[in-house]
């Protein structure tokens, strides 16, 4: 049984169908990742499987229970942080874990358990006077206080410095590795390049494209291409002497590879061309290209397959 | 399924009432400010203990009775000259001039007026009222009104037909033994229970929601109802603690005369149980922080002046007494002075009852519209 499962899934607010949809599957131990941009539906999808938000059409299912109906029972199998955490001001660390600790009735050493998020320089801080980042990690504490099955991260690391958003990457392969499945929002392509199994991409409330990152980006990307600075001679010759698909740009020569074949006659009609050439590279889309493409109006028109 | 849970609502408490006292804001709203306003209306109303007050004597009487009863008087209170001691100065006005003005155009509120027929009606024994002037919030007009019952009282007692013959006509307002800080120390039990969960409960309802607090909150197994349980267990805490520093202050500064029972922690539980419902109830229907605190402010502040707070209800004009009756605070504040000063409890019990009523009404309403989640 995959651990979450969502089909056909719904939701709209006055004017705006925030949720236009969507399918998709979790399977137990994944990290999948939801990639979007603003105001793509992603907090929604994702707060209607917490149980947080009702859905208006479709069905959820999150280790086999219905969100809305059955919240109270599945929150104690799931881990949530939601987007811009916030706590009571005063508590510190130690103390919300504490806190959290009694709620759930589990036992937990709160100083272990902000280690593992490497929170423990500050267990005693005031919540309100946490930096942004440690914040976050506490969050990420609270969230695992249950001993959660499936977490629930809805833009974990936004706002966050290189190295806290670093450390947070590091909890969340730990997760995975302890066999949890985690669901992960981001802005940050290389997050989830970094961290998911799959990725789905979202626009407008509908999922453009899922799968693995390479997946993705042999789907939707334009390719591998094989880049060399030469002149026009050099596209000239090629044009006519091979069967390859060229374009010039900026002084580059342009050479889309379909296959291992192609980039050995490649090789071999640049050197035959006897033109100048150098600083020869090989490109194909990245995750971000692809997401421009799938996103963004200016992704279209300037990262073309053209 | 979702059931109740003592642990829970304790760790909720335990948490909270650690926030709330690490906030300057709620520490002072809470525990300080009602002390600062004992100490500044006590001081002001009491005059900073008894000094020496005037009070006016009009003799209308012909007969050698009410001068008697003047010299009576007169025997209870100093010299007028000894400036130092104090007590009151009996000073006598003309049986030509009119009462009223003579006190108004002196700014005075205290005097004494024996009537045209005191030494007849005395004598055949016959029903005779001697009027006091007063003002109930005064300290000196309580004092004025105590010493003419006592000399009325003996006056009584020495009439050898054994009838009570002389009464007292007060005027103005009451004529009793009570001082204003005994009116003062109910009031204010009543504002700290009032102003403190109101606007705790209408900040953090509003506040919650739109930092999710609530919907985090809602992921854990913690209910609606023993969270709103537990902010009710703190104030009520806070609303005793008040209580015990009100007393305090007011019996040890200024003399309050208090008389504790059972009936004042009824309306500590269900001031506080009722407050913090209500504040919750107004938070949750504004859909704003911003509205939330005006309607909080709309809800709080005329009951914060009105329901006998500062100044007894009984001291305010008739068309605001009927406003002060539809004030909820009013019946916590009605009941602690039936209870804590005139010991009259079939009174408390009507307040109780009512207060009662309201707030499991309220309390109900509150948990039914106050949501953790959205739809
Ligand atoms: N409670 C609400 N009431 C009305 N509209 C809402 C509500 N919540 C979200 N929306 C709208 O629904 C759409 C999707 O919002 P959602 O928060 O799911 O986007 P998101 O993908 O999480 O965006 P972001 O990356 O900015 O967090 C947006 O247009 C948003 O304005
Ligand atoms: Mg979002």
């Amino acid at each position: 049984m995959p651990a979450i499962e969502v089909s056909g899934l719904k939701k709209r607010y006055g004017e705006i169908q925030a949720v236009d949809g969507t399918s998709f599957k979790v399977e137990e131990g994944e990290v999948f990742s939801l990639l979007g941009p603003n105001g793509a539906g992603k907090t929604t999808t994702i707060e209607i499987l917490e149980g947080l938000r009702d859905k208006d059409a479709g069905t959820a299912n999150v280790l086999g229970l219905d969100p809305w109906k059955s919240g109270y029972e599945l929150h104690r199998k799931i881990g949530v942080i939601p987007q811009g955490f916030k706590f009571l001001d005063y508590p510190t660390p130690r103390e919300a874990v504490s806190y959290y600790a009694d709620l759930f009735g589990k036992k937990v050493d709160p100083d272990e358990l902000l280690k593992r998020v490497i929170l423990e320089d500050a267990s005693n801080v005031w919540f309100q006077n946490l930096s942004g980042g440690q914040k976050q990690k506490l969050g990420m504490a609270l969230s695992l206080v249950n001993d959660p099955q499936v977490v629930f991260l809805d833009e974990p690391t936004t706002g966050l410095d290189p190295q806290a958003r670093r450390a947070v990457w590091e909890v969340i392969r730990k997760l995975k590795g302890e066999g949890r499945t985690v669901m992960l929002t981001t802005h940050y392509l290389e997050e989830a390049e970094e961290l998911a199994d799959r990725v789905a991409i979202m626009n407008h409330g509908r999922i453009v494209a899922m799968g693995t990152t390479d997946q993705i980006e042999s789907k939707f990307g334009s390719g591998q291409r094989m880049v060399v600075k030469g002149s026009e001679d050099l596209l000239k010759y090629l044009r006519e002497n091979t069967k390859l698909q060229v374009e010039g740009e900026r002084g580059e020569v342009v050479i889309f590879l379909r296959d291992k074949a192609d980039a050995m006659a490649a090789l071999g009609a640049i050197e035959e061309s006897g033109a100048d050439w150098g600083d020869l590279t090989v490109k194909r889309d990245s995750l971000e290209d692809v997401f421009l493409k799938l996103v963004g109006e200016a992704g279209t028109v300037e990262k073309g397959a053209g | 399924m979702m059931s109740f849970s003592l642990n829970r609502m304790l760790s909720d408490l335990k948490i909270y009432g650690r926030s709330s006292l690490r906030s300057r804001e709620g520490f002072f709203f809470t525990l300080v400010f009602p002390i600062i306003l004992i100490l500044l209306f006590g001081a002001i109303f009491s005059g900073g203990g008894v000094s020496q007050a005037t009070v006016y004597v009009q003799n209308h009487d012909a007969g050698p009775v009410g001068s008697v009863f003047i010299s009576v008087l007169n025997s209870t209170s100093n010299n007028c000259s000894d400036s130092s001691g104090a007590g009151l100065c009996m000073r006598p006005v003309p049986a030509d001039l009119n009462f009223s003005q003579y006190l108004s155009s002196r700014s005075a509120s205290d005097g004494i007026v024996i009537p045209a027929n005191f030494t007849l009606a005395y004598e055949s024994g016959e029903k005779v009222n001697v009027t006091v002037f007063g003002n109930p919030s005064s300290t000196t007009s309580a004092v004025v009104s105590g010493i003419v019952a006592e000399v009325v009282n003996e006056f009584n007692v020495r009439g050898a037909t054994g009838v009570h013959q002389v009464g007292i006509a007060p005027r103005t307002a009451v004529a009793s033994n009570y001082k204003y800080i005994d009116f003062l120390v109910p009031g204010l039990i009543g504002f700290a229970a009032l102003t403190s969960p109101m606007f705790a409960m209408v900040n953090m309802s509003s506040t919650y929601r739109r930092d999710k607090v609530f919907k985090l909150l809602s992921l854990t197994p913690l209910t609606k109802t023993e969270w709103l349980l537990s902010k009710i267990i703190w104030y009520i805490g806070t609303t005793v603690a008040s209580f015990i520093l009100m007393t305090a202050v007011g019996v040890y500064a200024f003399g309050a005369h208090i008389t504790l029972n059972w009936g004042i922690g009824v309306f500590l539980l269900l001031g506080p149980f009722f407050f913090v419902s209500l504040g919750m109830l107004v938070g949750t229907v504004s859909n704003s922080p911003e509205a939330a605190s005006v309607v909080g402010n709309l809800v709080t502040f005329p009951m914060m002046f009105l329901s006998g707070t500062f100044f007894p209800v009984s001291s305010m004009p008739k068309y605001l007494q009927t406003v002060a009756h539809v004030l909820p605070l009013y019946y916590m504040i009605d009941g602690l002075n039936n209870v804590m000063i005139y010991g009259n409890f079939g009174a408390a019990y009507f307040d109780m009852a009512l207060l009662l009523v309201i707030s499991v009404v309220v309390f109900a309403l509150a948990v039914k519209f106050f949501r953790w989640r959205e739809d």
